[in-house]
């Protein structure tokens, strides 16, 4: 039995059907389904434990803070952090990275100084830098992505410079699924002087991360790709970075004692935390990692490269469809990226949804990739835990229908 | 056709047959007004170009639009300037959502509405300059 197969009685949710078809969900890049596990995590602590934290002095308050600060110790290990102090709750990857561009780089950065970005980055990875730049005249670059969809490192040593003081880039390609070679970056960057912040968000929910052997100074994800509720992501800072830093947002919680004219800061993490926190979040992202980790990676990382390596044959199969992101499975996740020439990306997925196939199309928050591969969007199928082949099979199928209905009969026969 | 009856009342056989077959696509030579926009949700893009008669009661001469868009509002683009074309401009920018719905004849989604209107805010921003440029 595949771990497809046998996860799948977790995820109620798959037990559906869209207009009498049943569901074949192919968008966990856009979120995850979330297994029992998960929402049973949530329901007990509503009905058992729900309370504010830190500050309550009563036997649910007291709960409630322990198994909050249970699962940063439990996000901690799963990531590989040296110190719970490292690891700071946000609403999820974008504010993460927003909360280092005004917490460390807005001080830390001067006129003329320069942000290594990439072609592929996600918006949530380009906006923060644009807005940063503009505001104080830093200059944005790019490392270029070749026709195979990776990262042009030959560029690398052209690009880091002197004036290079941060190298913000994606870990996996929320589009191509392509999996960056973290590590090299990080030595090469650092040994250029340059602080690294990392864009998790594709990449946790299909690779055991281990920050400290990448040596990252930020790393940012997101719970809900891999199962925990939303509203809840993780940034990771190393310690002695943060530990100067001023909070980015005001507000309870991320003070020590506050006077009328003035303001001391709490330890971390909690300086970065104001306000009441996604406490019910955090527990349930605890009980998304406990879920993660009992499956195991090696299966999961199994699992996964066996539905890329199945979709990649089957899609690439199909005469007349163009495949995004290279074509080795090994270096990319579960994430597959496709257009039926002709037809605009909506428009097959409107199709593939009339059949009960739910993907993704559009742009998908990468408009500087688009305009790099020449095109308007994609469709995207992507993988989790519960895929199957037979969802991908299903989706080749459907593909081929989309095509009667809405194409120019492009696609041919399969050769199968 | 193994399609349930939910992507068959999305794609009409009017958009089928507008999107495969456009009767309008395509650019004029001189246009006397023109005008391109996006669609922020998904990052479509129409352009619309027009060409006026001169004269208060300026008619619409001809209209051609191109796009990097899906079916619907490429269908609903060319549905719009068969609506205007001939017709004077005052009249045209009367055309609405609701009339091109009903000539789409299919079950829009409120997710794709959006689809069906740009083409109309592009047209009539389109006239909107030519107005001021007069």
């Amino acid at each position: 039995m595949t771990l497809g197969e046998r996860v799948r009685a977790d995820f109620s949710i798959l037990q559906r059907t869209i207009d009498g078809r049943p569901l074949i969900y192919l968008d966990s890049a856009a979120t995850a389904q979330k297994p029992r596990a998960v929402l049973d995590a949530l329901r007990t602590f509503y009905e058992r434990s729900n309370a504010n934290v830190h500050r309550s002095i009563h036997t649910l308050g007291e709960e409630a803070t322990e198994l909050f600060e249970a699962a940063r110790d439990r996000v901690r290990a799963f990531i590989g952090a040296r110190h719970r102090e490292e690891i700071v709750f946000t609403k999820g990857t974008t504010e993460a990275i927003n909360v280092v561009a005004h917490t460390w780089a807005r001080p830390a950065l001067e006129e003329g100084d320069e942000i290594l970005l990439s072609e592929m980055e996600h918006h949530s990875n380009l906006v923060p830098w644009l807005l940063l730049a503009r505001e104080r005249r830093l200059r944005l670059r790019y490392i270029p992505v070749t026709e195979d969809g990776v990262l042009d490192l030959r560029a690398l040593d052209r690009l880091l410079g002197r004036r290079t003081r941060l190298v913000a880039l994606t870990h996996v390609s929320n589009v191509l699924g392509t999996i960056n070679p973290v590590a090299e970056i990080v030595e090469r960057a650092q040994a250029a002087g340059a602080r690294v912040l990392i864009d998790g968000a594709q990449a946790v929910p299909h690779l055991p991360v281990d920050v400290a052997a990448l040596g990252v100074d930020f790393y940012a994800f997101s719970g809900h790709k891999m199962g925990a509720p939303t509203g809840i992501g993780v940034l990771y800072g190393r310690r002695e970075i943060l530990e100067p830093l001023e909070p980015a947002f005001g507000g309870s919680e991320i003070i020590r004692e506050v006077w009328l004219d003035r303001v001391t800061w709490n330890d971390l993490p909690w300086r970065f935390e104001p306000g009441t926190p996604p406490i019910a979040g955090a527990v349930g992202l605890g009980a998304a990692v406990a879920y993660v980790e009992a499956l195991g990676w090696e299966a999961i990382r199994a699992h996964d490269a066996e539905l890329t390596a199945e979709a990649l044959a089957q899609l690439g199969d199909v005469e007349g469809l163009d495949l995004y992101g290279p074509r080795d499975p090994d270096v990319r996740v579960g994430v597959v990226s496709f257009n039926l020439p002709g037809v605009h990306p909506h428009d097959l997925a409107a199709a593939l949804d009339a059949e009960g196939i739910a993907v993704r199309a559009g742009h998908h928050c990468a408009q500087p990739l688009m305009r790099r591969l020449g095109i308007v969007g994609t469709t995207r199928a992507s993988f989790y835990l519960y895929t199957t082949p037979e969802d991908i099979a299903a989706l080749v199928a459907g593909l081929r229908r989309a095509d009667e209905l809405l194409g120019l009969g492009r696609l041919r026969p399969s050769a199968r | 056709m193994c399609y349930g009856g939910r992507v068959d009342r999305l794609y009409s056989d009017v958009i089928l047959d507008r999107f495969k077959h456009p009767r309008y696509f395509g650019e004029l030579d001189a246009p006397d007004a023109a005008h391109e926009d996006v669609n922020p949700l998904c990052g479509d893009r129409v352009r619309i170009e027009v060409r006026l008669e001169g004269g208060p009661s300026a008619e619409i001469e001809a209209v051609r639009y191109r796009g990097d868009a899906c079916a619907i509002a490429l269908a609903s683009a060319d549905l719009l300037a068969e609506m205007v074309e001939g017709r004077p401009a005052g009249e045209a920018t009367r055309v609405d959502r609701d009339r091109l719905l009903a000539a789409l004849q299919a079950d829009i989604r409120p997710s794709r509405l959006r689809c069906v209107t740009l083409p109309l805010d592009v047209f009539r921003a389109a006239l909107a300059g030519f107005e001021v440029a007069r």
